[in-house]
């Protein structure tokens, strides 16, 4: 059995467990746990360590999906997660312009880590303070070679896409040679 | 949607930033306590401000920029009663009382004061309302972002740098034992030697700010300025607890899954991507 995975990264209350769990044939398998901070309870319970998720593409082959906790004291976990990793969604709240500069931060971060192919997920598009994607792309200072895609991380539609654009990038990055099979 | 937030978390250069690289239309409020100030753009330049809720009339712009005297304004306001800005531009403009010239350099210079004055506000809830432009009886401007930018920019280096300096306005100050400092013969300004009436122990930066009427970064230069000349030391207020550094929680990172990374040529793993692109079109 072969296993590839994905990983879904972003500021705290992106969404990335959200996003798992929409397309993950499993119940996710979360390392949440209640919020100590005050000022980071916008939510009642947050990641740690790592979600994780599964997709099984045939009987050979299974593609894990890892979500990274997105609060930075537990950035230990990051570079273990990007370990062998396919490519990654960077997962920014779409209403929460405080956390921009976070997110462009993490992207970084990945980056440095490992120089695979990442798409931007802008979530909760539906929501009423939710910025325009033009507007984001300024404000993430994202080029206009970088995929930002709209997405509701609820909706499992919106999540295939992104994951779809995701290996849609991996395989144009194959085709430019800017990345080759692993050996 | 919306384009809203605080300037806490995005500041009011990458708004400027945001604005002239879309070359949106509209008009930027940002709020503070009492405090709101409209700025509006057109096409990414800027082309109109003001703040309050009522705008500053042309002859009071007019005066500010020593254009014209309290005596002229009296009475242009007497003979151009329900006359707009624009009417009114025109008529100074034929009666040879100031040039086109005079009249939008004066309204340059009150907007560009006006948005600057946000560079000194660390925080305020903004949105960009698109609909929203400036009232048609008055005069607008085409004033390129990017000078303003790179001014802001330097003003927002100089604020990140004085809250590196002194990161808590919590902090209280206190006169440093140095000997032969003589604040008799030191040359302070006025707001200089009222901050200075304030320095005590038991006064926060804050209180002091408060009690001076100013904001974050004018009582940030003022005391660094202080401190870098020896005069004070910051210390921590009087009577206040020292707190314990919290002990971090120890997480023990579960293990992950054995992951292999796909081998072999470059067709197997185009054919391996390929296969995951099936299944998740079919999910």
């Amino acid at each position: 059995m072969q296993t590839v995975k994905m990983v879904v990264t972003g500021p705290f209350n992106a969404g990335k467990t959200e996003f798992i769990r929409s397309v993950s044939e499993i119940e996710v398998v979360s390392t949440e746990r209640k919020i100590s901070s005050e000022a980071e309870r916008v939510k009642d319970q947050t990641t740690v360590a790592m979600d994780f998720g599964r997709i099984s593409i045939d009987e050979n082959l299974v593609l894990y999906l890892f979500g990274t906790p997105g609060q930075r004291r537990f950035d230990f976990m990051w570079e273990i997660l990007s370990e062998g990793m396919l490519g990654f969604i960077v997962m920014v709240d779409s209403a929460r312009p405080e956390t921009f500069r976070e997110a462009r931060n993490i992207l970084e971060t990945f980056r440095a880590y490992a120089p695979t192919p990442y798409v931007v997920a802008a979530n909760k598009q539906d929501e009423q303070d939710a910025w325009e994607i033009n507007d984001m792309r300024i404000a993430l200072r994202l080029s206009p070679q970088v995929k930002l895609l709209p997405c509701v991380a609820k909706d499992k539609e919106a999540v295939k896409k992104v994951l779809l654009e995701l290996l849609y990038s991996i395989l144009e990055e194959m085709d430019t040679g800017e990345v080759s099979a692993p050996k | 949607m919306a384009l809203k937030g605080n300037l806490r978390d995005f500041s009011i250069t990458q708004l400027l930033n945001l604005v002239n690289v879309a070359r949106k239309t509209g008009t930027l409020v940002v709020e503070r306590s009492q405090e709101q100030v409209y700025v509006s753009f057109r096409e990414g330049k800027l082309s109109y401000a003001h703040d309050g809720t009522d705008a500053a009339s042309l002859t009071m712009v007019l005066y500010h920029a020593k254009k014209l005297n309290a005596a002229q304004v009296r009475i242009i306001n007497e003979r151009s009663r329900g006359m707009s800005d624009k009417e009114l531009g025109l008529l100074l403009i034929n009666s040879n009382y100031l040039s086109q010239q005079e009249i939008l350099t004066s309204l340059q210079t009150y907007y560009l004061s006006t948005v600057n004055r946000l560079f000194t506000w660390g925080e305020g809830l903004f949105h960009f309302d698109n609909d929203l432009l400036p009232p048609k009886d008055k005069i607008t401007v085409r004033i390129s972002l990017e000078n303003l930018i790179i001014e802001g920019s330097r003003k927002m280096r100089e604020w990140e740098q004085l809250q590196g300096e002194i990161p808590s306005l919590e902090m209280a100050l206190k006169f440093s034992q140095r000997p032969g400092v003589n604040l008799r013969n030191l040359n302070l300004n006025a707001d200089e030697w009222k901050v200075i009436s304030f320095i005590n122990p038991k006064n926060t930066i804050h209180q002091i700010a408060k009690a001076t009427n100013k904001n974050d970064i004018e009582i940030r230069r003022i005391v660094y300025s202080f401190i870098q000349a020896g005069l004070v030391d910051m210390v921590r207020p009087e009577g206040v607890p020292v707190q314990q550094p919290v002990q971090p929680i120890q997480f023990v990172p579960p293990v992950q899954p054995r992951i292999s990374l796909p081998q072999g040529s470059k067709t197997e793993f185009k054919s391996l991507i390929n296969r995951i692109i099936t299944r998740i079109r079919s999910i």
